[in-house]
């Protein structure tokens, strides 16, 4: 019944492990051949892969694992797809409902554990309400804001049998939810619409900050948006996880906003008087001191969540709404009313953010004899453009490279852990991606320290012949960590330093995947190449300098216009950047 | 422009508004585990439950009402009520503050255990606050009293210096006025 419920959703990949409390369902998955299952080698692998799938296609990731241990593994994929609005359904088996409560072997409360992790869960009791839970579970996860659910099913409801119906047909704009309360609101007040898009007719000095809601939102959001931007010819930056959503080569790009984010988008943002914030949260790396986050502005928030709305930010136009639906009903009527921008106000903010941009905040101190972490994600990036490739990364200092120098033209092609900041994110993720595009080219940009936390996943890859890139920037060190404890705590560099590395090229081939290494500038490109060119998994061990700091930033505690740049800040200044206060906040 | 440390989101944005009280009604369907959610939610986001009561008021719906009273700034009651609405489960959140002040009702049980002087003065105030004797023999009292939180409140202070030995309260049940339907 659940293999069943799966097909009927649509389901054609699921990534998981067997185990004791889960064996009637893998012995159906056994006896089919619709659904491919994808055995992973630890439980939060499934978890990441299924999130890689879920962002790479718009579609829900699928995971199945058993009972106890491999519940409790679940939690964090669980709370970065979360964090991250990424559409998850994993189904958990349990003990026996007879043993529920008993202590039995494998046994936890999973519903319990992971109720704050998901936007709902299920323990199922009856075998007549597995059909319906399996099918509100997919709407669940996939409509309003998407988020992660569970349903949690007891082997002896695997073993029972019972009548099976079929998902609801949804008619369009019908949520098709069983639970009354549950209809989120896909289409924006009409009359909060207008009086946004007379605000930013108006505007002198608008600034677009879009978010990770535009490319949850589907292909059609990211495109109206374009159709917006370029109608107004308004500048436009986005957070880590909307990247791509609009080109990084459209004219109006900015960069990326908030603590590694450009100057100039950090200094409009600062300085506009008019903000839309299209399917963002003003998270504190965004928004840095709240009482200086753009003084001046009036504040526009398209979100389809309503708690997220003046939650860290008070907004004066709030519009609750799918960011297609609500940029849809915008656009028109910016048409159909044929409204016009100050042209001379905008010449001349437009003037004022060429200064900042005039600063070239990304700029990095060259060198021919060891690699520059930033010139390789460039190398990376010039090999690989123009290529069908999908990114994803680890969290560090490697990701905000990533982030600052690989240029994304379009959404869902860009894969990363943003609120929750997982470590080992990366590489689960890539097999996931891999596993919905097997043609595509799909690197994970890594850190030496985050890779080694779900290394293991590579076995997966080389199983299931998934030719993944990993891409490690390796310096030897917890590259952020190193960085913030150089700027907070008197560069005394605790615990930081990874003594015994394994020789990264030697557990590839261990795993029966391809190693490489680039230790110098001069042979970084044809290594690249070589990359690329391999129809195997490789780890790439690209050593780079040890202690790079990744600029610019703007210290904890301080505005969007107080930036620390690169390339002219002293070691002096690096110590002191962050005040007594600021140390407190992370 | 304040004094607030740097950078802490919540302590700016409420810092020049004061905390008040609101009361809440919330319906939901009866599912497992509803309670432990909204709860999980309060604990978890660091809100405050002052009282909660929750119980099936609509057996052929499967729904409950819950009523929560809770203190907190404007800016964070507007996020506890947005995050409750957003639940699965839950079909309304309405701030019965907001629509007007609430009718809001207590029950507390509260045992008086004494002899002489303090048992005439406990029973004859029991009478002031139209707390009925539910339980007695000649050692204590169980005395039943209804109203408002502050009501009961007063009456356990007086109570206090007569003997009282242990209380049960139920908790706020709060409806709002007028002919209005939730």
């Amino acid at each position: 019944m659940v293999i069943q419920a799966l097909i009927d959703q649509g389901v054609e990949h699921i990534f998981g492990y067997p185990g004791g409390a889960v064996l009637p369902i893998y012995d159906e998955l056994f006896q089919q051949e619709k659904v491919e299952h994808i055995l992973v080698r630890h439980e939060q692998g499934a978890g990441h892969a299924a999130e890689g799938y879920a962002r790479s296609t718009g579609k829900p990731g699928v995971a199945l694992v058993t009972s106890g241990p491999a519940a409790t593994n679940m939690v964090t994929p669980l709370t970065d797809a979360l964090m991250d609005s990424i559409p998850l359904v994993c189904i958990t088996g349990q003990v026996p409902t007879s043993l529920i409560g008993s202590d039995a072997f494998q046994e936890c409360d999973t519903v319990g554990i992971t109720r704050p992790c998901t936007k709902y869960n299920w323990l199922v009791r009856d075998v007549n309400d597995l059909a319906r839970i399996l099918h509100e579970a997919f709407v669940v996860a996939t409509t309003g804001r998407p988020g992660p659910v569970v349903v949690d099913i007891p082997k002896d409801v695997q073993f029972a049998t019972g009548t099976y119906h079929p998902p609801k047909k949804r008619t369009n704009g019908d949520i098709a939810s069983s639970y009354m309360g549950y209809r989120p609101q896909l289409k924006g007040d009409p009359a909060a619409i207008r009086e946004a898009v007379d605000l930013i007719a108006g505007a002198k000095k608008p600034v677009f900050y879009t978010g990770g809601g535009v490319v949850n939102s589907g292909r059609a959001a990211s495109q109206l948006l374009r159709d917006l931007v370029e109608l107004t010819g308004y500048p436009i930056t986005s957070t880590l996880m909307g990247l791509g959503a609009y080109p990084a080569s459209g004219k109006n790009w900015l960069g990326m906003l908030g603590m590694h984010g450009t100057f100039e988008a950090n200094n409009a943002m600062h300085d506009c008087d008019v903000m839309i914030c299209v399917g963002a949260r003003f998270d504190d790396r965004i928004t840095g001191r709240l009482d200086a986050f753009a003084p001046n502005s009036k504040k526009i928030h398209i979100d389809i969540d309503p708690s997220s709305i003046n939650k860290n930010v008070h907004v004066d136009i709030p519009i609750v709404g799918d960011i297609g639906h609500v940029l849809e009903d915008m656009v028109r009527l910016w048409r159909s009313e044929s409204k016009q921008v100050d042209k001379k106000a905008l010449a001349s903010w437009w003037k004022e953010i060429e200064g900042w941009r005039a600063r070239h905040c990304l700029d990095y101190r060259a060198n021919n004899d060891v690699i520059m972490p930033q010139y390789a994600i460039q190398r990376l990036y010039q090999a690989t453009k123009g290529k069908d490739t999908y990114i994803s990364t680890e969290v560090g200092q490697h990701q905000m490279w990533a982030a600052q120098f690989y240029g994304f033209e379009e959404p869902n092609r860009w894969m990363t852990s943003g609120g929750l900041g997982t470590m080992g994110y990366g590489l689960p993720a890539a097999v996931g991606i891999q596993v919905a595009h097997r043609d595509s080219l799909v690197i994970d940009i890594a850190g030496d320290a985050s890779v080694l936390m779900t290394i293991q996943e590579f076995s997966t890859a080389v199983q299931h012949d998934l030719p993944i890139k990993i891409f490690i920037l390796n310096n030897k060190y917890m590259g952020m960590v190193r960085q913030w404890q150089q700027l907070l705590h008197g560069n005394r560099l605790s615990h930081s330093y990874v003594e015994s590395q394994p020789d990264f090229v030697k557990l590839a081939e261990a795993y029966g995947g391809v190693g490489l290494r680039a230790k110098t500038p001069a042979e970084l490109d044809d290594k690249i190449d070589e990359m690329i060119a391999t129809r195997q998994p490789v780890i790439f061990d690209c050593q780079v300098v040890n202690v790079e700091n990744c600029f610019p930033m703007i210290p904890s505690g301080e505005a969007h216009n107080n930036m620390l740049l690169g390339e002219s800040v002293s070691d002096e200044e690096v110590a002191n950047a962050i005040g007594e206060e600021g140390k407190m906040l992370v | 422009m304040n004094a607030q440390p740097a950078g802490s989101a919540y302590f700016f944005a409420s810092s020049s508004e004061e905390p008040v009280t609101h009361t809440l009604s919330v319906i939901v369907d009866n599912e497992p585990g509803v309670l432990a959610r909204v709860v999980g939610l309060f604990s978890g986001r660091g809100y405050n439950i002052e009282s909660l009561t929750v119980t099936e008021t609509e057996h052929q719906k499967h729904l409950s009402r819950i009523t929560i009273v809770t203190t907190g700034k404007p800016m964070i009651l507007d996020q506890i009520k947005n995050q409750l609405g957003r639940m699965v489960p839950v079909h309304r959140v309405t701030d019965l503050t907001d629509t007007g002040r609430p009718l809001e009702r207590e029950l507390a049980l509260v045992k008086v255990v004494g002899r002489g002087d303090n048992r005439v003065e406990a029973l004859r105030l029991a009478e002031i606050y139209e707390a009925k004797v539910i339980d007695a023999t000649t050692e204590h009292f169980v005395f039943q009293v209804t109203g408002t939180s502050y009501k009961v409140g007063e009456f356990l202070d007086i109570m206090q210096h007569l003997g009282m030995v242990e209380v049960a309260r139920t908790g706020v049940a709060a409806m709002q006025r007028g002919q209005e339907v939730l």
